[in-house]
């Protein structure tokens, strides 16, 4: 391999070149959700397969989803979904060339922060009281 | 000066060969998602709350042409768009190029095919 082959690319450069930011954290945190969320996304095919094929199957698929596990899962995809979602929206903003002062986009990165907290709380909070 | 024809540059699609089609197409689908997940959100919320999730209300549900067509659209784009992350990941992070194909072959055919069975499953529950 060539020196040139050698070099650190990238997406391996935080860590030991590239000290870790809130804004940089926050980056691959959205990659990391959206990773999370496709993966995520076989219980929701499960929960609709499982629907379609009738009552004996939905009430199995009900009890692996409202399982220790399952509710614990479905708790932290609730959160990945609202993450990505609040973080693409501030992606969205970027791409209309707005916010892209570094006091602005730490400040969009709290805000992506706080409220896929607050959403995540609301949503259980008012699904299961 | 640029050394690229003039054809090449009117084209713009660069060495990618598809130019901004890709991260366009992850934009449009982006803004579509956002209020097909807050309907989608709201709706799981009224059904868990309401109906303890019962099969019988998820089956009224989806029996209701509105909440199906939505349900299959949010299906079509999150899987679209879910295909076009996990390439970008995936060429970022895979090599060499044969494992990078392979990967993008098996991880865009997986989700095609979630994309596929769940939208017959709301299709079933729609019709039945």
């Amino acid at each position: 391999m060539s020196a040139a082959n050698k070099r650190p690319l990238s997406p391996f450069m935080i860590g030991p070149y590239y000290r870790p930011q809130m804004t940089s954290v926050l980056s691959i945190t959205h990659r990391i959700t959206g990773a999370a969320l496709g993966v995520g996304t076989l219980a929701l095919v499960y929960w609709l397969a499982a629907a379609a094929l009738g009552p004996e199957a939905y009430a199995r698929a009900q009890s692996v989803l409202s399982s220790m596990l399952g509710q614990l899962v479905i708790f932290l995809f609730t959160w990945a979904l609202f993450y990505h979602l609040a973080n693409g929206i501030r992606h969205l903003v970027w791409d209309a060339g707005h916010g892209l002062e570094i006091d602005q986009a730490t400040k969009s990165g709290w805000a992506v922060v706080w409220s896929s907290i607050v959403l995540t709380l609301l949503c259980w909070l008012i699904a299961a009281p | 000066m640029s050394i690229r024809t003039p054809l090449a540059r009117a084209r713009g699609l660069g060495s990618a060969k598809d130019g901004t089609h890709h991260w366009w197409m992850q934009r449009v689908t982006s803004v579509a998602l956002v209020p097909l997940i807050v309907w989608f959100s709201i709706s799981v919320m009224v059904l868990v709350r309401a109906h303890d999730a019962a099969h019988g209300a998820v089956q009224a549900w989806l029996g209701n042409p509105i909440n199906a067509g939505l349900m299959i659209a949010l299906l079509a784009v999150m899987f679209y768009h879910a295909k076009l992350g996990a390439q970008v990941i995936i060429e970022d992070y895979v090599h060499p190029e044969s494992r990078k194909i392979a990967a993008l072959l098996v991880v865009q055919f997986l989700l095609l095919l979630l994309g596929a069975i769940s939208i017959v499953a709301v299709l079933k529950l729609a019709l039945a």
